[in-house]
């Protein structure tokens, strides 16, 4: 028995088209996710994979066609969204204090990503994999139920591979859909893949 | 009403941690102790102008965080962040206001005395700079943060917010100045209500050019 409320996360995005600038970057787009689904986003440089978390998140309009979601959403992207000058915790703990989460929670989404010897730390002291780490500990300490994740394995070691793999499965598991957008594929088994063109190499 | 909260305190945290509370403290109280020199100490002449200098100096400090308010925060994704939480952008503006009244407006009130001593201002004249001020620093709060919202991520955007909010603060100058006379009440009422509409006005402006910031 799941202890979710109804209705179940979804996202809908039905023929969507964008431009931004004086570019065409998605086209006709279709992309639907259900509870439970895990999608990976792929495709070249500047195909709109970023563009397409950025629409589902509501942080972008579509030029053309509609887009609904139904769940909480959560985006880790290029930025951090932590205070530098923070330790992670309190960083983290702001985020927690907006979203109505627990300390508790916060506790968890360190020990998931294996931060908790960094928690006194400075954002600002964190290498490049840590801070990304950072930025998916703020992920699972939402509670959110799409989690968007771009390009999550950037600059992971192996260890923190596997444990981002593990939290998504874990997370799809509990009936929340993540969307990867990312260059490799992720070890874990995806319940499709997304490829992405340019819109403008065939208009 | 506690997600508000937090926001106000990081406000606030963010301007203690990044020097955006000290900086222009130092800079109002710099301004206080150099007029001297270049009047020479002479009382009556500092008595009637002093109250009008702490007034500039005000004006002028509230230039110095504009750069901190947005800028890294937009850069930083915390703006994105809030939006995608369903926090309007007028919303989070009045956040930044009132952090600002908190981070700017309080301790350069508090600075005011200080510098008034500093200036030789008369304690008669202290009461009602203090109340003036009291009133346009929410104004000048919210105009900080407007032009922040504006000029974000500019080229030369701390030059451009110096054009920007000089001409801006003219009516919070001239009738702060003008409760300076010997008979301030007219003044003192025109600077009341101009402050509120420009405080009441600058989450609703900081909030659209947020918006149109958005990339």
């Amino acid at each position: 028995m799941s202890s979710r409320q109804a209705p179940l996360p979804s996202i809908s995005v039905d023929n969507v088209a964008v431009i931004r600038g004086n570019r065409l970057v998605l086209r006709g787009l279709t992309v639907t996710a259900r509870s439970g689904d895990i999608i990976w986003v792929r495709g070249a440089n500047g195909c709109g994979k970023s563009t397409l978390l950025r629409l589902i998140a509501g942080l972008l309009h579509a030029t053309a066609g509609s887009i609904q979601t139904e769940g909480r959403i959560a985006l880790a992207d290029e930025n951090l969204a932590l205070d530098a000058n923070l330790t992670v915790a309190k960083a983290l703990m702001f985020w927690a204090d907006m979203d109505g989460a627990s300390a508790d929670a916060r506790s968890a989404a360190l020990a998931d990503m294996d931060l908790q010897g960094l928690a006194q730390v400075p954002v600002r002291f964190l290498s490049t994999g840590q801070r990304k780490r950072a930025s998916i500990a703020r992920v699972l300490t939402s509670k959110a139920d799409i989690w968007l994740l771009d390009e999550p394995y950037n600059g992971l070691d192996s260890a923190s591979c596997a444990r981002l793999d593990q939290a998504i499965t874990a997370h799809a598991a509990t009936g929340g859909i993540v969307l990867v957008a990312a260059h490799q594929p992720p070890s874990i088994n995806v319940a499709h893949s997304l490829i992405l063109d340019r819109p403008e190499a065939d208009a | 009403m506690k997600a508000f909260a937090a926001l106000v305190a990081r406000e606030v945290r963010v301007a203690w941690t990044g020097g955006g509370l000290w900086l222009p403290v130092i800079f109002y109280l710099a301004v206080a102790t150099l007029f001297p020199f270049v009047t020479g100490p002479d009382k009556a002449l500092l008595a009637r102008t002093g109250g009008g200098i702490l007034w500039i100096a005000a004006l002028l400090a509230t230039l110095l965080p504009i750069e901190r308010l947005i800028l890294p925060d937009r850069q930083a994704g915390i703006l994105d962040q809030l939006a995608m939480r369903g926090w309007s952008d007028e919303l989070v503006a009045t956040a930044k206001i009132i952090g600002q009244i908190f981070a700017f407006a309080l301790p350069l009130l508090l600075a005011t005395v200080v510098g008034s001593a500093l200036i030789g201002l008369p304690e008669a004249q202290l009461g009602t700079l203090l109340l003036g001020l009291a009133l346009a620093l929410p104004a000048l709060s919210g105009l900080s943060v407007t032009i922040a919202a504006l000029t974000a991520g500019l080229s030369g955007a701390s030059a451009l917010g110096g054009l920007l909010l000089v001409p801006i603060t003219i009516p919070l100058l001239i009738f702060g100045a003008g409760t300076l006379s010997e008979n301030p009440g007219n003044a003192m009422q025109l600077l009341a209500a101009t402050a509120l509409a420009i405080t009441a006005l600058s989450p609703f402006a900081a909030g659209a050019a947020l918006r149109a910031g958005r990339t």
